[in-house]
């Protein structure tokens, strides 16, 4: 064969001449969504009711929040430790915000920020930890596994310390204050939805806009399948990385939002290993952690599977021991599968290479 | 010309018909190749020639596609080179393989260390044996120095010390002495005397003609993965060597450059220190004009991937002025230097150059998101029909841009880093060897599009160890050596073996200070 020869040949392969082995592959965890809904709507009855199917997606959603924000993380092969800390510490702002205000002792007086604000300054607080992390791995060169580990540590320990370990409960607020509402987000509908839900969409639907549509969003990809090839080009790298991580520490701020507005109380330990959740439904759905590769929505599937299959074996009686035994196999069978598909499609771009 | 089998040494590994495919390209057809013991066996050939392909190939390191092995006469597989190894084959490379954070006597002892009673490492014996070794390479090195803290060369005499810990008969030397002072390629040419009088076989590449004249036995030349000639080295000329190594058919002159405009790109005195003391860079001056091809011709080492990393604000330690269009740019980030019309094609591809996970389509158009960006949105259709554009102007062949990169050839590949470069809309582009790995037809198709944006009216610098290349293609020839410009030619006058003589002229003139 000459060279010549081969280079003719060198088109890439085309969709259609996929086998349908490999085009199964690519949907896996679709298919794996399907598998236990079909799977439980069989062996469980009411499950495919829509009250089930709502409480279902509620559970979901806030795992499904912290896996998209950490999908940007993995994307850039990064690694975010922190969001569960995050969940906790959010939670405990807003409650301390509620139900102690902020006291001005110079004056002599306490302000209550309203919801709103309340809100805010949560949000700010998950974006500002995610700050910390994206600088303490682009400008002080701590890898991201142990600058965010060092950082779940911290904002555990800081969410323990604001309440000295105490819950906060009864958020509702108090009209006189005019800080009322706050268990809107967690129990209240809009259109006859749950605002978690609608919350979740609204994430998942900016997400993807902002992964697939904007610059941002592919620099994001550029940096984590070549950081070196993505400078060159002119990507600021360490930018994106430290944006990644505030998007991250923002969804978790949000989820332990949610959280706490649910339970209409604030615990320092909410949100304890739910990192490995959102790890988990990242790359249930596809997400390479080497970086580079991966969807929100394969994300938010991901998510789906982890929430469908707990809560249905909740149903079916099946022990929680035995829960995280199937979760763990479900979880490696996915990145065996990926593996598998990977291969499969680089001996078949290579088949079609030769010809 | 054919080989003078008079056999007076012994064929001890011999590759029968080898080729290897790799996804892409061919790097290597039906070459045949014998390895004599006592004897220094020299293996040349330009960048891509397929010569590290063969080394790899005789070292266990990959399977060849097609064609067999012998050792000793026997058919061999190698199923790695830890079992390439143990058959008596060892292999320096080019580039060091020592774990920094261990001592020379650790590192001397990796594969197979002394211990106590086959449990745990015996120390004393390793230091023993380190020191053993060092001085038979009379290099007393400290056997309990970090690798880390010792200078270039003097790792290397430690690499091939690692090669002589393990009893060889073939031993693999890739370019040894591409990091080494001229007392110590003396210090290896003793040693490697030395082997040959061990009855070792030593397969020696390099790109320094000079050396192989005094040290080489046999030598064997490939070319576009083919061999192409094998001689006794007592038989043949340097000039020899470059007709063969260079050939002389196929890449017609490319037209000349029209009337050329202003210079594009000014560098004064641009310099880049070394750690371990002198440059990378060694105050080097020149000036690009609008509309003209510059090639920047030397040796592996002699500075030019470096200038060229300097130029786009890869090496914060790099000193001097870069003018582009009148603005210096020296201390501006990337971003800011592309957006100025600099745009750096560079050397490694994959690792550089290509995001491996992202389409055509993405890799094409990375560098100039900007362009198809309203408010915050990316105007896909804009930037689907930008990049088949570009397709179709560099001539890739892709059945569609949503192809993932890396299912392309690497010279299809090549034009898509050059592509991604040409969408920024850039005055000057640097091009870091840009045909290594890049199949004969693809080469041509490069440089006849470097040809037309340099009539379009933007200045290009490429850099080769190619001299077919350089004479080729190039309005002005510009030889590095060591970090220094040592010579300056006009196409007109320039000529293959000025090219060589320059390309090595600042190791003669260290030489020459140093004895």
């Amino acid at each position: 064969m000459t060279s010549e020869g081969l280079s003719a040949v060198k088109s890439g392969p085309s969709r259609r001449r996929l086998p349908l082995a490999l085009l199964l592959m690519s949907f896996r965890t679709f298919i794996a969504l399907i598998v236990v809904f079909v799977f439980f709507g069989v062996t469980t009855p009411n499950f495919l009711d829509v009250p089930t199917l709502v409480i279902v997606a509620k559970h979901v959603a806030v795992n499904a929040i912290l896996a998209i924000g950490m999908t940007f993380v993995i994307l850039t092969a990064g690694i975010d430790l922190s969001v569960g800390s995050i969940v906790g510490i959010s939670g405990m702002v807003a409650g301390t915000l509620l139900t102690r205000g902020v006291p001005l002792n110079v004056f002599d007086v306490t302000i209550f920020p309203n919801v709103i604000e309340t809100i805010g300054i949560c949000l700010a607080v998950g974006s500002g930890i995610g700050l910390i992390n994206g600088l303490l791995i682009t400008r002080l060169n701590v890898a991201p596994f142990i600058a965010t580990l060092g950082t779940l540590y911290i904002a555990r320990g800081a969410a323990l310390l604001i309440s000295d370990g105490a819950t906060f409960s009864n958020l509702v607020g108090d009209p006189k204050l005019g800080n009322g509402g706050f268990p809107f987000l967690g129990s209240g509908t809009l259109l006859g939805i749950p605002v978690s839900i609608v919350s979740l969409a609204i994430f998942a639907a900016v997400a993807a806009y902002v992964a697939g549509r904007t610059p941002f969003g592919r620099h994001v990809y550029a940096v984590g399948g070549n950081e070196r090839a993505a400078a060159l080009s002119g990507v600021r790298v360490n930018r994106i990385k430290v944006c990644t991580y505030m998007i991250s520490g923002f969804c978790a701020a949000f989820a332990g939002l949610v959280i706490a507005s649910e339970l209409v109380a604030a615990h320092p330990a909410s949100g304890e290993t739910f990192e490995l959740n959102a790890i988990a439904a990242a790359v249930l759905g596809g997400t390479s952690l080497s970086g580079g590769r991966g969807t929100i929505a394969g994300t938010l599937i991901g998510a789906f599977v982890i929430g469908v299959l707990s809560d249905g074996l909740v149903m079916l009686g099946v022990s929680s021991f035995w829960q995280m035994v199937i979760k763990g196999i479900v979880i490696i069978a996915a990145v065996v599968l990926d593996q598998m598909q990977r291969r499969m499609y680089r001996r078949f771009s290579l088949e079609a290479q030769l010809g | 010309m054919s080989a003078s089998t008079s056999a007076d040494n012994e064929i001890i590994l011999k590759a029968e018909g080898v080729g290897k495919i790799f996804p892409g390209t061919v790097a290597l057809q039906d070459v045949d190749f014998e390895v004599r013991r006592g004897a220094v066996n020299v293996l040349v050939g330009e960048n891509g020639a397929g010569k590290s392909t063969l080394m790899k190939i005789l070292a266990g390191a990959i399977e060849p596609t097609t064609g067999r092995l012998l050792l000793r006469g026997e058919p061999v597989v190698f199923q790695s080179v830890r079992d390439a190894a143990r058959q008596g084959i060892g292999i320096i490379y080019q580039e060091l393989n020592l774990c920094p954070n261990l001592s020379v006597a650790e590192n001397l002892g990796l594969i197979d260390p002394p211990t106590r009673f086959g449990f745990d490492i015996d120390r004393a014996r390793q230091v023993e044996k380190a020191k053993a070794l060092l001085t038979r390479l009379e290099h007393p090195i400290d056997p309990n120095r970090l690798v880390d803290d010792l200078r270039i060369g003097q790792q290397q005499i430690v690499e091939i010390a690692k090669a002589l810990a393990a009893d060889v008969d073939v031993l693999i030397m890739d370019e040894p002495t591409s990091a080494l002072s001229s007392a110590e390629v003396e210090i290896l040419f003793k040693v490697i005397r030395d082997l040959k009088a061990h009855n070792v076989a030593i397969i020696y590449i390099s790109h320094r003609l000079e050396e192989i004249m005094r040290i080489g036995d046999y030598i064997t030349v490939l070319r576009d993965g083919r061999r192409q000639a094998d001689a006794l080295v007592s038989d043949v000329s340097v000039d020899w060597i470059i007709e063969r190594m260079v050939g002389s058919t196929g890449l017609a002159l490319q037209g000349k450059a029209g009337d050329l405009g202003d210079d594009a790109l000014t560098i004064r005195d641009l310099s880049l220190p070394r750690a371990a003391g002198g440059f990378f860079v060694d105050h080097v001056s020149l000036s690009v004009r609008a509309g003209e091809i510059v090639c920047l011709y030397g040796l592996l080492g002699a500075g030019r991937s470096e200038l060229f990393e300097c130029l786009m604000g890869l090496q914060p330690q790099a000193v001097g002025r870069i003018e582009v269009g009148g603005k210096d740019l020296a201390g501006s980030s990337i971003p800011a230097r592309i957006r100025h019309g600099l745009v750096l094609v560079p050397e490694d591809r994959q690792r550089d150059g290509l995001v491996q996970t992202l389409s055509v389509r993405a890799n094409l158009t990375l560098a100039s998101l900007r362009r198809f960006t309203r408010f915050f949105s990316l105007n896909s259709s804009t930037e689907k029909s930008e990049s088949q554009d570009m397709i179709r102007r560099m001539t890739i062949k892709v059945s569609s841009p949503e192809v993932e990169v890396t299912a392309l050839s690497g010279g299809n590949q090549q034009k898509v880093v050059i592509g991604k470069s040409l969408m920024t809309g850039p005055s000057v582009i640097l091009l870091d060897e840009p045909s290594r790995g890049v199949d004969v037809g693809a080469k041509a198709e490069i440089f006849r599009v470097m040809r037309q944006l340099s009539d379009a009216g933007l200045a290009i610098i490429f850099s080769t160890s190619d001299l077919k290349e350089a004479l080729g293609y190039a309005d002005r020839i510009i030889v590095m050596s060591r970090g220094q410009i040592t010579a300056e030619f006009p196409r007109d006058r320039a000529t293959e073996t000025g090219l060589v003589e320059a390309s090595t002229a600042a190791f003669l003139a260290l030489e020459r200070q140093v004895s």
